[in-house]
């Protein structure tokens, strides 16, 4: 974390401390009304046996025993780490790639800006209605209906034709291209902002260093962009784990148990099997092991920015 | 002589250049376009007919989106809660990022990193209890439960930009105005607001996105017709037992509009945003 | 110094900002005064059925033209958050007078038990029973508790159905002809044979949503059925036959000859049942497992589609094949709603023939009155012509446990994708049955 900044005036006595604590007191009122009760009945729940209405019975730590013995739960867990992985490398590397692309002076800068962002900004429901068009497998008078299975067969590449979301080989790679086309717009304009704050004159002196594209690349802006890098990671690690609607709607409630994430367990625990107490016990399990991974992130950056 | 070659060398580059940015570009484009071809058809062309631009234009998809979806109420109850929202959430979030960031009182740490945490712990299915505590407020059917209810989804991560910002913000600045005789609201409001503009700027289009296009916790809370936002209409149209896709495709393409025309006013801000350091931390 | 020439800039946004904020504060106390209060002599509705909004509004009006009974009709969509809704507001105990609980039976009888639920027995059995009588009794029974009912619900009728439904196997007619078949199949047998039909002629035999488990469950348990017997199923949910039985490998084996022969279109596991229902209605695939809502669907997208309703092919001809049917849509009533007369007048008036009449020809459903059959569309009525024999979860005695449920239909899935075979998933789904039964005991 950043070291705390000028504070001098304004810290003198318990006066000063109460008046500067009434700044958050709003932010505060609105999270504990309708975050913090919520989270503390998530937790008490997670002790207890549940189906959603009716009677609870209290029952320990059996919940938390059950998800330790889940191979369903972890797989799903491998399975949205999977995805977290394939964001972090294809989507933020895609990102990275038209940042830079973009940073130079080139034409229809701020027409780029601003189509990259289109994704994002596209309702759920149009996204799924498309890609499941693009990927279907279906066939009709012996042509394809999926746009890329038709689209391999003009290209004359039959082979490569595929049952791409019915085959767990590829469902999640699927899923997972998806989800980065989805996202990589924010990663995109986080990082285009990035670069246009790097002085110019860090490259000039690179230059004069006779250093080539490559090495001023690898000393200049990867160090300048270490600290937007870092956030990018953090959100994209943040949006991918928790990553669910895109899946119902590629793959409904999943392909077996290929597709399963730690969020569409919890939803089906809920909705599916009625386990409530287990849902929440679930959802506890994968906020703090998100909080711990996300806190590891923050200091890892701060560790090596001071390297 | 040898300028030739450089030239040679920076077109190709720059073509190359071109053709990969025109590719995702045309990814990036093809859906809105396909979302607009398709509400110009009807239900019974729409999987048939495979011409780029339709043979007859249904533009009477949109009046029957506009006046069957009940759009003019909800268009309007749309803009209220996501200008409200927006607005309540800059104000919290500013004031709280600022005391995090510039101001010491005890707790504060500890706050902070709730704050923090609570980004990242999914709360899925916590409706039973929030609309049971919501109707004890007497919140639940009311514009203001919704709001305040939507003030918090978004109140997280905005302090983590926020405050983020803050921490570079330079302290002659500060000293200029204490020296001036401003208290704390008075440099929140006269240096640290106007110096984090773009980074509000990020906000605002974060959560504008998010509040536009929420329907979950409005089905949840809001019982009449009157109060509920757009997403509502849409999801009539894409029912449990029937979807009417050219007039789905016509509510969404009306629906995607103002939000990509506040992205557009604030791209601006948003570029120069990220790059003051909101997002440098 | 800076301070001063910054602020002299800001005073006109300052002049906006303070504007703003008196708007806020202006919005926010008339939300707070607006409060809906509730007047006595209007009915309030909540339902999800998206296809019946315009109907139910102008059953609604005319209600109100007649009595003077207003009634507000509010729409919830999607249907998962609709039903989340209405648990969360019957715990908040502000349930509006007529609602539907969309969740499984072990639920609705915890809404009964809990008292948010009135029991309408009495109104039926009113007058000679005329209003149970007008009704299908499948429709009710999916509203019944029976005398000794597993949940310990008092006995009684909870609910009134305002349609009914069922799911069979529809048939593309014109796809049929063109593979040479000139009648739907009789027998499991017959079904392969036209399928290895279709197959011979580049035709896709079979498209449903089985990428939604509930079809899949459907589909399999109607075997199951057919294949041992109704009696025979319900003991393996005691847990008195296990899954490794022969009779279930030969459920799970009807998935594996289907896959075999290239029955089911391309990537089915995953398929949703509204691009299932788009599939068929565009002639990709012959046969489709659909419920009678289709009806409206096809209707809406190929009005020109030529298709038949028959009861799935069955394997074992001495044991009848039993479809899933009963109640489309139900309402309850609210126990504590002060207009509780009022509200099962109102339904009683929504069920009678005429008005059955004029929902079912806007809304291609199938009248939970069974005098308004009489006005129905040709192919609703061959719909209907097996509602006196369907059966649903919601009639048995007993359900499955929803763990070991959710592994049968994964289990399915995987030897619908050549990933697993009968005898593999029988060993799995009882060795979840068995934990679960275990798990009862103690």
């Amino acid at each position: 974390m950043p070291v705390m900044a000028d504070t001098r005036d304004f810290s003198k006595g318990p006066l000063d401390a109460f008046k500067n604590s009434l700044f958050v007191v709003p932010a505060v009122l609105i999270f504990s009304v309708f975050y913090i009760y919520p989270f503390f009945n998530l937790l008490w729940l997670s002790f207890h046996q549940w189906q959603g209405i009716g009677p609870m019975i209290w029952v320990g730590f059996q919940n938390f025993q059950g998800i330790a013995g889940d191979k369903v739960w972890w797989a799903s867990m491998g399975h949205a780490a999977y995805i977290t992985l394939i964001a972090l490398t294809f989507q933020n590397a895609l990102a990275f790639a038209l940042a830079l692309a973009c940073d130079r002076e080139i034409r229809m800068k701020r027409f780029y800006c601003m189509v990259f962002f289109i994704p994002p900004v596209l309702s759920e429901v149009v996204v799924g209605i498309l890609w499941n068009w693009v990927l279907n497998a279906g066939q009709q008078n012996g042509q394809n209906i999926g746009l890329l299975n038709y689209f391999l067969v003009q290209t004359g590449l039959p082979n490569l034709v595929h049952n791409w979301l019915s085959d767990p080989k590829t469902a999640l790679t699927c899923i997972a291209v998806v989800h980065s086309w989805k996202g990589f717009g924010w990663g995109f304009i986080m990082l285009l902002a990035g670069l246009q704050t790097i002085d110019k004159q860090y490259y000039e002196a690179a230059k004069v260093d006779g250093a080539g594209s490559w090495s001023s690349f690898k000393n200049v802006t990867i160090p300048m962009m270490l600290p937007v890098i870092m956030v990018v990671v953090i959100l994209t690690i943040l949006g991918s784990m928790q990553v669910f609607v895109l899946i119902l709607s590629l793959v409904n409630q999943g392909l077996v148990y290929h597709t399963e994430v730690p969020v569409t367990r919890i939803l089906g625990s809920m909705f599916t099997t009625n386990q409530f107490g287990y849902a929440c016990a679930q959802a506890v399990i994968f906020g703090a092991i998100l909080v711990v991974v996300s806190f590891g992130m923050k200091k890892l950056s701060n560790s090596i920015k001071q390297a | 002589m040898f300028p030739n070659k450089y030239v040679i060398w920076s077109w190709t580059r720059n073509s190359l250049l071109h053709v990969f940015l025109l590719t995702v570009m045309v990814s990036c484009l093809f859906p809105i376009f396909w979302m607009i071809r398709s509400s110009l058809m009807t239900n019974q062309t729409i999987f048939v007919e495979h011409a780029l631009i339709p043979k007859d234009l249904n533009w009477s998809n949109y009046i029957v989106a506009w006046t069957k979806g009940n759009f003019a109420v909800y268009f309007i109850n749309s803009m209220v809660y996501t200008v409200s929202v927006v607005f309540g959430i800059v104000v919290v979030a500013s004031l709280a990022a600022f005391a995090f960031s510039r101001l010491r009182f005890p707790g504060r740490d500890v706050l902070f990193y709730m704050f923090l945490a609570a980004m990242m712990i999914p709360l899925p299915g916590s409706f039973v209890p929030l609309f049971v505590m919501m109707n004890k407020l007497h919140l639940v059917n009311t514009r203001l439960g919704y709001i305040l209810c939507m003030i918090n989804v978004g109140l997280s991560l905005s302090i983590f930009i926020l405050k983020t910002f803050f921490d570079k913000m330079p302290s002659d600045l500060e000293d200029a105005a204490r020296i001036d005789g401003c208290s704390r609201l008075q440099i929140w409001w006269h240096v640290a607001l106007p110096l984090a503009k773009p980074a509000i700027a990020v906000v605002v289009i974060y959560n504008a996105l998010n509040v536009w296009n929420e329907y979950i916790l409005a089905t949840l809370l809001l019982n009449d017709k009157d109060l509920m936002p757009l997403q509502r209409g849409l999801m009539v149209f894409n029912g449990a037992y029937q979807v009417d896709y050219p007039v789905l495709m016509a509510g969404l393409t009306m629906t995607a509009l103002p939000i990509i025309i506040v992205y557009l006013i604030m791209q601006k801000h948003i570029v120069k945003g990220l790059s003051s350091g909101a997002v440098i931390g | 110094m800076l301070l001063r020439r910054k602020s002299g800039e800001e005073n006109g946004q300052e002049m906006k900002k303070i504007f703003s904020w008196f708007c806020c504060a202006l919005l926010a106390t008339a939300v707070g005064c607006a409060q809906p209060k509730k007047p006595s002599h209007q009915i309030e509705v909540w339902h999800w059925m998206t296809d019946r909004q315009d109907a139910l509004e102008v059953m609604a009006k005319k209600y109100e033209q007649e009595t003077g009974i207003k009634v507000k009709i509010e729409l919830f969509a999607p249907s998962d958050a609709y039903s989340q809704k209405v648990i969360a507001a019957a715990q908040a105990n502000v349930l509006p007078d007529i609602y539907g609980i969309l969740s499984k039976k072990a639920i609705v009888a915890s809404f009964i038990k809990a008292g948010y639920v009135a029991d309408l027995s009495a109104d039926f059995a009113a007058h000679d029973s005329a209003w149970e009588k007008s009704m299908f009794v499948k429709a009710l029974d999916v509203n019944r508790f029976p005398e000794g009912n597993i949940e310990k619900v008092k006995p009684g009728l909870y609910g009134v159905p305002i349609d009914v439904t069922n799911i069979q196997l529809i048939y593309n007619k014109k796809l049929l002809r063109k593979a040479g078949i000139t009648r739907p199949p009789e027998t499991f047998t017959e079904f392969v044979s036209q399928i290895k039909a279709l197959k011979r002629v580049g035709i896709v035999p079979f498209v449903s949503g089985f990428g939604e488990m509930w079809l899949v469950e459907c589909f399999a348990l109607n075997y199951a059925f057919n294949i041992m017997g109704e009696e025979k199923v319900f003991k393996t949910f005691r847990g008195e036959v296990p899954y490794t039985d022969p009779d279930w490998i030969q459920v799970f084996s009807v998935f594996k000859t289907l896959t075999d022969h290239g029955a089911f279109m391309q990537g089915i596991v995953t398929k949703g049942n509204k691009l299932a229902e788009q599939d068929f209605a565009l002639g990709r695939a012959a046969f489709a497992f659909n419920g009678s809502w289709c009806v409206n669907v096809y209707h809406d997208m190929n009005p020109s589609l030529e298709y038949g309703v028959i009861q799935l092919p069955p394997i074992n001809s001495a044991l009848p094949m039993r479809m899933w049917g009963g109640a489309g849509s139900s309402f309850e009533v609210s126990n504590s709603s002060p207009n509780k007369d009022k509200a099962i007048s109102f339904l009683k008036w929504l069920t009678a023939k005429e008005q059955q009449v004029f929902l079912s020809e806007q809304t291609n459903n199938l009248p939970a009155n069974r005098e308004a059959l009489g006005a129905i569309p040709q192919v609703l009525a061959e719909f209907s012509r097996v509602m006196e024999t369907v059966t649903h979860p919601s009639v048995w005695p007993l359900n499955e446990d929803p763990l070991a449920l959710e592994t049968f239909v994964k289990g399915i899935q995987s030897i619908m994708i050549a990933e697993s075979t009968p005898e593999r998933v029988a060993q799995d789904v009882a060795a979840v049955k068995e934990r679960q039964l275990d798990k009862m005991k103690r």
